[in-house]
């Protein structure tokens, strides 16, 4: 029996007056590690923003646990969201960042705070790197440290947008080893963004793929089974080209 | 055949003289010959973009001058080297020449040679329609709209921070109170040595600028009156605001509109904080909570100055300075410009960081929105201090 933690509906995405997703419906199911491929401007960002709650569907619909479509109005969300360029914010530590919400949110005294932080950079490997701000991080630890900071609040779903994007190949491939820690060591959730192949392989176990011609989704399911059968040319040549 | 000069006129101008000089001078060739309704172009030697200027003259000329023509042959046979830049002029020369109907082939040439041309040409990007000029009509329409659509984007924000204001006021710890002292310190006590300054010039220059004509009608005293009132009631708030405007209103625009684009306040918001309400509201209590003091020592030294002028050009006593501003002054004069302070300091941060969180896109976006929140601003700035002074002078007060 599967266990279905998003549910989206009949969604249609637009920016400004261009239509970049047409009636798309899919299930995230717990414990997924769930990615959203694409070429560029095809809308994997914007349907992340929507999930996310940053921006609020017009047509069709989205749930998060049974509950309708999020809306960042003041609460704390039970989900966690790394954004591209990891989004700490740049005047505060890493752990001031990492322990910014619990701060805001919780009224545990500052030594808890600072040990739940100490926890949290441990487990994604920034140990030491407490007192620095973040344009002392190298884009790596940048993205670890926005876990962190995500993972601050004990959410059971993360959303991860582009995570080895400008990355050198070690860090893409470290980072991806974390985030398959994440999901099979904490039963995480996982929603990520990306087109990079390793990632999509190393990690996913379901996919969609959108497609800025046809506005829909056209394909779906294991990436691994889809780059190895699908008939699709438009899968086949994404799957060919982003592996050159 | 023909030589190319036939096509050519000669040389008349500076241009064409160092035009030849370089063609002379190149490392490359371009030979030319004209047979009816069609040209041959033979290229030879090394044609890196050191060559480029040259080479663009003769492919302009080409584009000026060939009008009865079905067909351009370039021959690359003989040419040693050639980068990509050059080959980028020749592929455009084909493609105007074909947008022209005429006929045109890149040939010869070693492979690489060849390589290069199918890779610089391989891909057509679609022409955007040319953008029609806008009539100066359209164009004061558009503006006009634009500029109401600003202020309804202004009062929709105050609408909203009002509400975060009434928030705050249930709720009191949801205040972000560390950048309450933040700003109250970066815009206050940061910003109170170029506030002495300006403003103590500015009463000593309206003294001194006022002391010939008083002098005229042994009127000295009266410079008290002058500086005193004009300070309180005028100068003083107006002249702090605007610096403030210009230290703390652009940093305000420039810190959130960054925050926005490395999407710091969308991070925000997905950690259950609302923007308005921790960014935009304690920089608008901390900016009103400390512009009514700035404004006070504005007041305070711009008096210095005046008195200053008093005593060494207008021949006035510091204690009949000091008497004939207690007899003229009062204390709706001093309360009158800190009100106005405390109003123009709220416009300041409303509008800055009403700019700031509308910025999209990237670093120019950051400059063009923080100079678009000084310039709404220093408006809004003089525009309010009007509205005070016709709603004062209705009151009689």
């Amino acid at each position: 029996m599967t266990d279905t933690l998003i549910r989206v509906r009949e969604l249609t995405l637009a920016w400004g007056s261009r239509v970049l997703l047409r009636d798309a419906s899919f299930d995230v199911e717990r414990g997924d590690v769930f990615v959203i491929l694409g070429g560029s401007g095809c809308g994997k960002s914007t349907l992340l923003r929507h999930l996310i709650g940053l921006e609020v569907p017009r047509v069709g619909s989205i749930e998060i646990a049974g509950v309708g479509a999020p809306e960042l109005d003041g609460r704390i969300p039970e989900y966690g969201v790394m954004f591209q360029g990891g989004a700490l914010f740049s005047s505060l530590t890493v752990e001031e960042n990492v322990a910014f919400a619990l701060h805001e949110w919780t009224e545990l005294p500052p030594v808890a705070i600072a040990a739940i932080v100490k926890a949290k950079l441990a487990l994604v490997g920034l140990e030491g790197a407490e007192d620095r701000l973040p344009a002392e991080l190298s884009g790596g630890m940048r993205k670890r440290a926005a876990i962190a900071r995500a993972m601050a609040f004990e959410p059971n779903l993360l959303f991860l947008d582009e995570p080895s994007a400008g990355l050198d190949p070690v860090s893409a491939a470290e980072l991806d080893e974390l985030i398959g820690v994440l999901n099979r060591a904490l039963g995480l959730t996982v929603v990520l963004v990306t087109h990079e192949l390793s990632s999509i392989f190393q990690i996913g176990k379901n996919c969609i793929m959108l497609d800025p011609e046809s506005q829909s989704i056209i394909a779906r399911g294991d990436p691994r089974e889809l780059a190895r059968s699908t008939a699709d040319p438009r899968v086949r040549r994404f799957f060919g080209r982003e592996a050159r | 055949m023909i030589d190319v000069e036939l096509i050519e006129p000669a040389p008349d101008s500076f241009g064409d003289r160092i035009g030849r000089a370089a063609a002379v001078l190149s490392r490359f060739s371009w030979q030319a010959s004209l047979a009816p309704g069609e040209l041959s172009i033979a290229l030879g030697g090394r044609i890196t973009l050191d060559e480029a200027p040259a080479l663009w003259k003769r492919v302009a000329e080409v584009l000026d001058r060939v009008l009865k023509l079905d067909r351009v042959r370039v021959d690359f046979s003989q040419v040693e080297a050639i980068d990509g830049a050059c080959i980028a002029l020749l592929t455009h020369l084909q493609s105007e020449l074909r947008r022209r109907r005429i006929a045109c082939e890149l040939e010869g040439g070693t492979p690489e040679v060849q390589r290069l041309i199918k890779l610089h040409s391989r891909r057509r990007l679609k022409r955007r329609p040319p953008r029609r000029p806008r009539r100066l009509l359209d164009q004061v329409g558009a503006a006009t709209a634009d500029l109401f659509a600003a202020l309804l984007e202004v009062l929709g924000f105050f609408g909203q921070l009002v509400r975060a204001g009434g928030h705050a006021l249930r709720n009191p710890r949801t205040l972000n109170l560390r950048d309450v002292a933040l700003t109250m310190e970066r815009a206050g006590a940061d910003g109170v040595p170029i506030v002495l300054l300006i403003n103590f010039l500015i009463g000593f220059v309206m003294a001194y600028q006022s002391a010939g004509q008083l002098r005229q009608f042994g009127a000295n005293i009266f410079v008290a009156d002058l500086v005193g009132v004009a300070m309180t009631r005028e100068l003083g708030p107006l002249m702090t605001a605007i610096i403030v405007c210009g230290r703390t209103g652009a940093a305000f625009a420039a810190e959130l509109g960054t925050m926005k684009v490395s999407e710091e306040v969308d991070a925000l918001r997905t950690l259950g904080l609302v923007p308005l309400r921790y960014l935009v509201l304690p920089r608008v209590v901390g900016l009103a909570l400390v512009a009514p003091f700035l404004t006070l020592l504005a007041d305070a030294v711009g008096i210095a100055g005046g008195l200053l002028v008093a005593t060494t050009q207008l021949e006035v006593t510091p204690a009949a300075f000091m008497a004939e501003l207690r007899q003229v002054l009062t204390p709706w004069d001093v309360l009158s410009g800190l009100l106005k302070s405390v109003v123009f300091s709220a416009a300041i941060a409303l509008i800055a960081c009403q700019q700031g969180l509308a910025t999209s896109g990237g670093a120019e976006a950051v400059g063009r929105r923080t100079t678009g929140a000084v310039v709404s601003t220093l408006f809004a700035l003089i525009l309010l201090d009007a509205v005070f002074t016709v709603l004062f002078g209705a009151l009689a007060i």
